[in-house]
């Protein structure tokens, strides 16, 4: 069955099961990289993206419950990055960056909500976006810059 | 912690003691010899398997390295750049790889800068000459009469040639062996060795460019899943695939012994598929008895053991006079890699030649075990390495790489991409064994060390593919005909197994050390970074602090009164007078600050931190809002990509001390996600201040040596404030309201 997603602005036709994870669509589907297979339980938050603006977990939500999605893909590329991807690349704010993905669009959600959040906010806001390599620090500090550029 | 007085007779130790036999082990990138052939050049003679000068204008730089998070391949271009004296901009780096790089083994142990850097820096000197000594030949002048500027030759009447049009003049210019006889740069003519350089592949991997193993997509590829049995020891009694077989997509069911895996066309259909296998599967009830976690101490103890000493100092003297005589145990959980993605490895066998990508820290060895479970040939086998989730020690990359390639064996033809589920992670990956130590010494009346003696027993660290004996892969030991384990080698000191850093870098008139290698393994063990550093440290950092107290003697200062090497001592007087240490202060049974050192296997780098605590009295969590670190790590090849790995070992430090156990109960790991294995999280985490000491010496690995010093400053800071201390990590709020009830 053929269903009709939108993602990064485009409208896509895809041929997949409508209870299929979005991720798996937009991996193996739309060969995107950016959302990464962590879990596959909501806990990690490696596989975030914006669906209908709001920060989810595509691992554990439906095709069918899905419309308008926008990836790391849509914020962004090498040439010409999102602010924040321009931020955590001269924070340095990664190691494996294997969780960065959902680092960056979690902090894209909080900075639509809030434009100018403490640092208390912004820990908060990643309160549930896993990291290993310990990078915690430097994504706080590149969210804090992209938030200053955003204002400016 | 008991004090007793001089009567208390010396501790005996009632197991066998064998003296340690230090023959390196065959293979081992243990040691390195000053002043000879760098170590990873002595097997990877050819220049041009390091260098070669490419018709865009661009120089490839083989390493046999890998790039795990950590930056390697920055500062492997930084310094062949240098040496080269060419832009960054023109280096292109090629990570470890069978097919076209050198072998250098594993990247692990903080080596890479000490080995793959030296053999590059080498090799990049050596080129060169050979370039300068060829444009001299071609415009007739001296070689010590030419400039040189990023990749460009000048003679001193003007003329001009690029390295690249120079080799091509002589196409076998740069095909001999590598002599290691140019002398490299010094570091005062450095331009970009010293310098914080971006990573070059993060502006990949923060906008989604295909960066993983995880991102690859081959034409026709399948996905993959894996089904383990429900615990160790469990055996496939029987299953009916028909249903599994007849699931949408579904192309191959693979069984062999206990090892089931899936195939399927779309990865939804292999994850629905490996539910189904899991159904329809019935295991017998056979189970390895795991210990008893409510004393893991004991549990550990009572293991067979095969103890030698490993360090000995002044045992033929009699002890001096002793004023205090002092113990105490101290306990470490098994902890889990805990990387944020699964393994994954993707496999293609064609015309009887398979190719598997991985992110395992040895190609090499990877192959040779990969080659012997499949009962190929070495060159019916490569293994190229692709980037994965964060790196920290011998996880399942490498059993995810059999896993894939037993798959790859049932479609020939096909590229398979096989991804470990979140459980297969956390129940099947090698652990960091647990760890039990036990130190006694003896203090002089002026507060001094006149004895110590220092136990540890844990599992060895290093059980990783391509070690003699048998095949270190898991899915190798469920094979219908399977594959033994390969024993784990001999590390002898100052590297070590789960006696690194065991032996102190304190000067003790008289010591002694053993290291009681466990010989049952209740858990899979393997590396988890810094081996038994971690726990040792933790154990004999810790110890100075309660000897400290004994003595009356501030911690800081009892730890200079036992260190003469200036590089030791500086660090320690770095952080404590960064973090503002004010001898003799006393916790107010909520706030503390702890203090610890490490030198990092007894040769690497430097580290001392000092962690503040606050201690919520009631709900027994511990949060740590600041660490600050001094850190000696020789030359520094990239500043900020140094603080960056230093910075993120004492976060991870932190949750290791706080939060971090692999559960079990008798028969099967219980932490199989991350509600039951917990990390620090984003309000958890401290905030740090890394100094890193200026110096010229010879660069030293950077990767592990943070984590030791953290942890036991943190334990140390617990004690500080509360007067009560633990010796068991990890410091759960558990465990606090317990010690402070």
């Amino acid at each position: 069955m053929s269903y009709r997603i939108t993602v990064n602005g485009e409208l896509h036709l895809v041929d997949a099961s409508p209870d299929t994870p979005l991720l798996y669509v937009l991996r193996n589907d739309l060969g995107l990289n950016g959302p990464k297979f962590g879990c596959g339980l909501g806990q990690c938050g490696a596989c975030a993206a914006l669906v209908g603006g709001k920060l989810t977990r595509t691992c554990s939500i439906a095709l069918r419950d899905v419309d308008n999605v926008t990836t790391l893909e849509g914020l962004g590329t090498v040439q010409k990055p999102h602010p924040l991807q321009r931020s955590f690349i001269d924070a340095q704010a990664a190691q494996c960056g294997y969780c960065s993905n959902g680092m960056i669009m979690a902090a894209k959600a909080l900075l639509d909500r809030n434009p100018n959040p403490s640092e208390e906010e912004i820990r908060n806001a990643l309160a549930d976006q896993l990291c290993r390599c310990g990078v915690h620090n430097r994504v706080v500090h590149a969210v804090r810059r992209a938030a200053a550029e955003l204002a400016r | 912690m008991t004090a007793k007085g001089l009567s208390r007779r010396r501790f005996t130790q009632t197991l066998g003691i064998v003296v340690a036999s230090f023959a390196l082990a065959s293979r081992s990138a243990f040691s390195q010899t000053p002043g000879a052939l760098p170590f990873s050049l002595r097997n990877n003679r050819k220049l041009e398997g390091w260098i070669r000068l490419e018709p865009d204008e661009t120089v490839t730089i083989f390493t046999g390295k890998a790039e795990l998070g950590q930056g390697i391949l920055t500062a492997l271009a930084q310094i062949a750049a240098d040496e080269l004296d060419v832009g960054l901009e023109k280096i292109r780096m090629v990570s470890a790889d069978t097919s076209r790089g050198p072998d250098e083994q594993y990247t692990f142990g903080s080596q890479s800068i000490e080995q793959s850097g030296s053999a590059i820096r080498a090799a990049s000197a050596e080129a060169r000459g050979i370039l300068l000594a060829a444009s001299a030949r071609r415009f007739g002048v001296r070689t010590e009469d030419l400039q040189v500027a990023n990749g460009t030759v000048t003679s001193p009447d003007g003329r001009r040639a690029t390295y690249w049009e120079i080799a091509k003049k002589d196409p076998n210019l740069l095909r001999g062996d590598v002599a290691a006889t140019a002398a490299p740069k010094k570091p005062s003519d450095y331009s970009l060795v010293g310098k914080s350089v971006n990573r070059i592949d993060l502006p990949g991997k923060l906008t989604g460019a295909p960066s993983y193993v995880q991102d690859m997509r081959l034409p026709g590829m399948l996905f993959a899943r894996v089904l383990r049995p429900p615990r160790y020891g469990a055996k496939l009694v029987s299953l009916d695939e028909t249903a599994v077989r007849s699931l949408p997509g579904v192309v191959a069911v693979v069984r062999d012994g206990n090892f089931l895996a899936v195939a399927a066309k779309r990865e939804e259909q292999a994850i629905a598929a490996r539910d189904a296998l899991a159904s329809a599967a019935h295991w017998s009830d056979d189970a390895v008895p795991l210990l008893d976690m409510a004393d893991l101490r004991g549990g550990l103890k009572k293991l067979r053991a095969e103890t030698i000493v490993v360090g000995a100092t002044g045992q033929s003297e009699p002890v001096a006079d002793q004023a205090k005589r002092v113990s105490a145990e101290y306990t470490r959980s098994y902890l889990s890699h805990a990387s944020i993605g699964p393994s994954c490895a993707v496999a293609w066998l064609k015309d009887g030649h398979i190719t598997v990508w991985s992110h395992t820290q040895g190609v090499f060895p990877l192959r040779g075990d990969l080659a012997k479970a499949l009962g190929m040939q070495n060159s019916q086998v490569d293994v190229v390495h692709m980037p994965g989730a964060g790196c920290y020690g011998h996880n399942g990359a490498d059993d995810a790489a059999l896993d894939a390639a037993l798959v790859a064996d049932a479609v020939p033809g096909t590229p398979v991409k096989l991804q470990w589920m979140r459980d297969d992670e956390f129940a099947w990956a090698p652990f960091g064994p647990g760890m039990a130590m036990g130190v006694e010494a003896g203090l002089a009346s002026d507060g001094r060390i006149v004895d110590w003696s220092y136990d540890v027993w844990s599992n060895s660290h290093a059980m990783r593919p391509g070690q003699a004996g048998g095949v270190n892969l898991l899915a190798a030991w469920d094979l219908n005909t399977p594959f033994a384990k390969s024993p784990p080698p001999h590390i002898p000191q100052p590297f070590g197994d789960g006696d690194r850093n065991a032996v102190p870098s304190y000067e003790l008139p008289r010591k002694e050390i053993r290291n009681h290698l466990l010989l049952d393994t209740p858990v899979r063990n393997g590396s988890f970074r810094t081996l038994g550093a971690h726990g040792n440290i933790f154990a004999i950092e810790c110890f100075m602090d309660e000897l400290a107290d004994v003595a009356g003697i501030d911690a800081l200062a009892f730890r200079l009164l036992h260190l003469r090497d200036p590089r030791a001592r500086a660090v320690l007087q770095a952080a404590a007078d960064k973090a503002g240490w004010t001898p003799g202060k006393r916790g107010d049974g909520r706030n503390g600050r702890g203090l610890a050192f490490c030198r990092y296997k007894s040769i690497g780098m430097y580290a001392a931190a000092v962690v503040d605590v606050e201690v919520d009295r009631k709900t027994g969590v511990i949060k740590v809002p600041r660490v600050v670190m001094a850190a000696d790590i020789g030359l520094v090849v990239n500043p900020d990509g140094a603080k960056n790995q230093l910075e993120g070992g004492i976060v991870q430090a932190v949750s290791l001390t706080l939060k971090e156990q692999v559960t079990f109960d008798r028969r099967e790991i219980t932490s199989r996600d991350w509600s039951g294995y917990p990390i620090l999280t984003f309000p958890e985490v401290p905030r740090v201040e890394v100094i890193l000491m200026d110096r010229s010496e010879p660069s030293l690995g950077a990767g592990e040596g943070s984590l030791p010093p953290t942890s036991a400053a943190l334990a140390n800071a617990f004690a500080h404030a509360t007067g009560r201390r633990l010796r068991e990590l990890p410091m759960t709020p558990e465990r606090v309201k317990a010690s402070l009830s």
